[in-house]
């Protein structure tokens, strides 16, 4: 789906904030809530940094879990699946998300085995 | 799990979640457990929202299109749910179709384009397959390109038809003011379980083609309830853009819209 044209946003992120420097991996955190494919993600991301300066670094997505807060009782409930949001603890049917929409990038770790003179040139 | 016991940083332990990643990778050997901590590598911290850009260039969308006075809806469905046709039908209901825009962004474009020019709307294309990678949704950046080319004075009204889908739209926020969803009854009752993220993305279902329903064994109580488990404050609005029936509801709705600018994301 979008999948591509998310990965193309990551590598402009990454390549600003990495600079000369060679990265070895991007960390992300998805929410399940957000319709990306893990799977998808890391496969656009060889697509769209092969032969550029960020090629060969990994992609590694944590999925977040859905998590909705009950306006009744203030308890958290774990949404699995379908998303019906229903609070396991009272059963009202009033529950504000509170995890699961994040989708961003966390960390890059750079690699310093590799001379960045050596890196592609894009 | 509740919200606060979450660690910041899982990435390393793998307990069920889902690593994207292939394990076999040659740069395992030197990551270690892939935290990066204990390689003595660099490590960035960055926290940017990957959506970060396109939210930013939709607030400015939105701005551009209040100071201009222009009430914006993004319409999403599945394809060949009816957008096209509730949009003609539409502007030949309304009082002055020429102070209504279109922006069209499904991947038929042209003959879209076209039947709503002919009913008299200001269209601007944007053919998302030219140019900007065939894409499965509409952006802000694209609908900004496609702004441009309209004379913003001159509307009341903007309809953005985005691409027929009923994943990605969902996903971006095009600087309009309301989202409305068609949502045809030849689809069947259980989508808004099966597209939770777009049925909670709008502020009205606009229930199409009611015409159909002596063929068909659409339950619309049904469809009503799934509709509720995912997002109990939608609107619903039953129509037929074929007959016509319930449209006068829906002009109700856009007048009502008119009136009250507040604006809504996504
Ligand atoms: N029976 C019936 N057909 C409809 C209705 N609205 C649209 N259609 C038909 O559904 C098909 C797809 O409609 P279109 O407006 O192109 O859908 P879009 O892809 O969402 O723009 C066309 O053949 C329309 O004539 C309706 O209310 N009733
Ligand atoms: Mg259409
Ligand atoms: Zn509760």
């Amino acid at each position: 789906m979008h999948e591509l044209s998310l990965c193309r946003t990551i590598h402009q992120v990454v390549e600003k904030a990495a600079g000369d420097r060679k990265v070895a991996a991007v960390h992300l955190k998805v929410g399940k809530l957000r319709q990306v494919i893990p799977g998808t993600l890391t496969y656009c991301w060889g697509l769209v940094s092969a032969d550029g300066p960020l090629a060969g670094s990994q992609l590694v997505v944590e999925s977040v879990s859905v998590v909705g807060s009950c306006r009744s009782c203030g308890r958290d409930t774990e949404v699995e699946q379908v998303l019906v949001l229903v609070c396991a603890h009272c059963g009202a049917a009033a529950l504000d998300i509170v995890s699961g929409e994040e989708f961003l990038i966390t960390t890059i770790d750079l690699d310093d085995r590799t001379p960045a003179a050596r890196r592609p040139v894009s | 799990m509740g919200r606060f016991h979450r660690h910041d940083d899982e990435t390393g332990h793998g307990h069920g979640h889902g690593h994207g990643h292939d394990h076999d990778h040659p740069h395992d050997e030197h990551l270690g457990d892939h935290s990066g901590y204990e390689t003595g590598a660099d490590r960035i911290v960055v926290l940017e929202r990957i959506f970060d850009e396109n939210d930013r260039r939709a607030a400015e969308n939105r701005r551009v299109l209040d100071d201009a006075g222009v009430l914006t809806i993004n319409l999403m469905s599945s394809p060949g749910a009816g957008k096209t046709t509730l949009l003609e039908r539409t502007l030949r209901t309304l009082p002055a179709p020429e102070r209504v825009g279109v922006i069209e962004g499904d991947i038929e474009t042209s003959i879209d384009a076209d039947r709503l020019a002919a009913a008299g709307a200001r269209v601007s294309l944007l053919n998302t397959a030219d140019g900007f990678g065939g894409e499965c949704h509409l952006d802000a950046p694209m609908v900004a390109d496609a702004l441009g080319r309209l004379d913003l004075d001159g509307l009341d009204v903007l309809f953005v038809e985005n691409v027929g889908n009923l994943v990605c739209p969902a996903e971006f926020d095009v600087g309009a003011h309301r989202s409305v969803m068609i949502y045809a009854i030849t689809e069947g009752e259980e989508k808004p379980l099966k597209y939770p993220v777009m049925f909670r993305a709008v502020d009205v279902v606009l229930v199409n083609k009611l015409d159909l329903l002596p063929h068909l064994d659409f339950d619309l109580d049904l469809f009503r309830a799934n509709l509720a488990t995912v997002n109990p404050g939608a609107e619903v609005i039953e129509l037929s853009a074929r007959s016509g029936e319930g449209l006068e509801q829906w002009t109700r709705w856009i007048d009502a819209a008119r009136s009250q600018p507040a604006t809504s994301g996504a």
